[in-house]
């Protein structure tokens, strides 16, 4: 990519765990769109791209209500948790290519007061990653839900490498401190220590229930322009030096990959760290898609923050913490701020590299990593520097 | 508590499952270069081949890794005590996911030698699990 894209508005709905509140996923992905686009100090028939999460929301009915009448580019990624992060990729592509100029990407739901995310899988199987072959294959064995299969892998990481519970434990007790200086996270005001941590009850064996993301409500949007037209808008611009997805194989499938740990990261990392030009160490902070904290730690390896089965030794220690060499979640995660299906982790890198972060600022944040991680094993990342 | 989810049998998912049914256990061997695999799949992912085998497995592998689902996370599963999903590697170089019937959680090792046996959970479906072996 030589004209570099770049994040220019950002927004955020209130995220909550509040049964007086039940908002529809549709209004929570239009009030964030709309506090994004206010942010950009654009207006709503500004917006000609729109890139709307799957299964989630509509094009149709996002530009019907938020009055965009001529909508000249809309695509869907489907790469589950892995799609906000992957849309930087398609914003970047459909205004490099000239077909939109200010790309909308909305995302989030109400994964608290509607259905919860550990029914999603369960209850719906033709939206299930593989489809037939997890009715098929894996349901009936009583493996049926994300937390199971990804602790399938993290015990398979702990035999072969000798990770522990205490360096899982690490990635957790991480993100609830950052959440303690993020006033809007859901578990402000709610710390937690290792001892807790281990004390949390099993839910997936490895798993404790304080390996797991959170359950919430939550919108969070993106706008996304050219370098040239960045110029002119209201805040300073993030650029996208690189963006990559990348998927394991095979896909659609869990436990017959030759190389067990092979996640869709290993071959988009590299591709988007030689894009921007950098390398994983030079990165200021990176913002992890943390489904589950084993996620975190073997996208820490695939993406070559450190060598695979060095994971465990490099979350302990204080090292991904605010202070630390490399500070990871620094908004507290899906596991201690809010589940917006990543795009929080977008969200937070650009208010990091704009020095917009207060308390949990990375005191001289210039370059950023934001990951995306979805279905069995897709990726996405972005390498985000200040402008 | 709701039924027991049950695979669906249609295509090569019928095919797998009615040889479990008559108590076989077979997986597919590609006709052109003889690589096995599973889950069913229309065309061999090391060649391209569509020709294929159904070939008997010799029924014996090793744990490969597993959980414990302590929380039920599906309502069919809710009322019963935690089932226990296990990985296992086939002496053909094939995984599958399966349940080991007569191993408690914590006698579960990675690399334990297991062998198939058929679990005839209805009249129609079989599903193939497995037991410890020396
Ligand atoms: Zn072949």
């Amino acid at each position: 990519m030589t004209a570099q894209a770049c994040i220019v508005g950002i927004g955020e709905t209130r995220y909550a765990r509040d049964k007086s509140w039940s908002p529809t996923t549709l209004a929570l992905h239009l009030d964030a769109a709309v506090r994004a686009i206010e942010d950009a100090g654009l207006a709503m028939r500004d917006i000609d791209g729109l890139l709307p999460f799957p299964g989630l929301s509509s094009a149709e009915e996002i530009a019907a209500n938020l009055g965009i009448s001529e909508l000249r580019f809309t695509s869907t990624v489907h790469l589950g948790g892995a799609s906000p992060v992957a849309s930087l990729l398609h914003a970047s592509l459909a205004i490099g290519a000239g077909v939109a100029q200010h790309v909308l990407i909305p995302a989030g739901w109400a994964g608290y007061s509607g259905v919860r995310a550990r029914q999603t899988v369960s209850m719906e199987v033709q939206s299930l990653p593989g489809g037939g072959i997890a009715r098929d294959f894996y349901i009936p064995y009583g493996l049926t839900a994300p937390p199971q299969w990804y602790a399938l892998m993290a015990r398979r990481h702990m035999a072969e490498f000798g990770t522990t519970p205490e360096q899982l434990g690490a990635i957790a007790v991480a993100m609830r401190r950052h959440a303690q200086a993020n006033p809007n996270a859901v578990m402000r005001g709610r710390p937690m220590t290792l001892a807790d941590y281990l004390a949390s009850p099993m839910i997936a064996d490895p798993y404790r229930l304080l390996d797991c993301c959170l359950e919430t409500d939550g919108g969070a949007a993106l706008v996304v322009t050219s370098e040239e037209r960045a110029r002119d808008l209201a805040k300073r611009p993030v650029r996208i030096l690189g963006a990559a997805v990348g998927q394991p194989h095979p896909a659609d499938e869990i436990v017959s990959r030759k190389d067990w740990f092979q996640i869709g990261l290993t071959s988009a990392a590299p591709r988007a760290f030689g894009q921007a030009g950098v390398r994983p160490s030079d990165a200021d902070f990176a913002q992890i898609y943390d489904c589950f904290t084993f996620e975190v730690l073997q996208q820490i390896e695939e993406a070559g923050f450190c060598k695979r089965g060095e994971g465990g030794a490099f979350v302990a220690g204080g090292r991904i913490e605010l202070g630390g060499e490399l500070p990871i979640n620094t908004h507290g995660g899906l596991l201690s701020e809010a589940h917006v299906v990543g795009m929080n982790h977008v969200v937070e890198a650009v208010r990091q590299l704009r020095g917009e972060a207060g308390e949990r600022q990375v005191a001289g944040a210039e370059l950023g990593v934001v990951t995306g991680f979805g279905d069995f094993g897709d990726g996405s990342i972005a390498v985000l520097g200040r402008a | 508590m709701s039924a027991r989810p049950l695979p669906q049998l249609t295509g090569l998912s019928a095919e797998f499952y009615g040889f479990c049914k008559r108590h076989e256990l077979r997986f597919q061997r590609c006709a052109a270069c003889a690589t096995w695999r599973h889950v069913p799949r229309e065309r061999c992912a090391a060649c391209g081949a569509a020709e294929f085998r159904w070939e008997p497995s010799s029924g014996r592998g090793r744990v490969y890794t597993w959980i414990v689902a302590n929380r039920s996370m599906h309502p069919a599963f809710a009322s019963d005590p935690p089932q226990v999903p296990v990985v296992v590697e086939m002496d053909e170089g094939v995984r599958l996911v399966t349940q080991v019937v007569d191993c408690p959680p914590e006698e579960l090792a990675i690399g334990l030698p297991v062998e198939v046996v058929y679990d005839d959970v209805t009249a129609d479906v079989t599903l193939p699990k497995f037991r410890r072996r020396a």
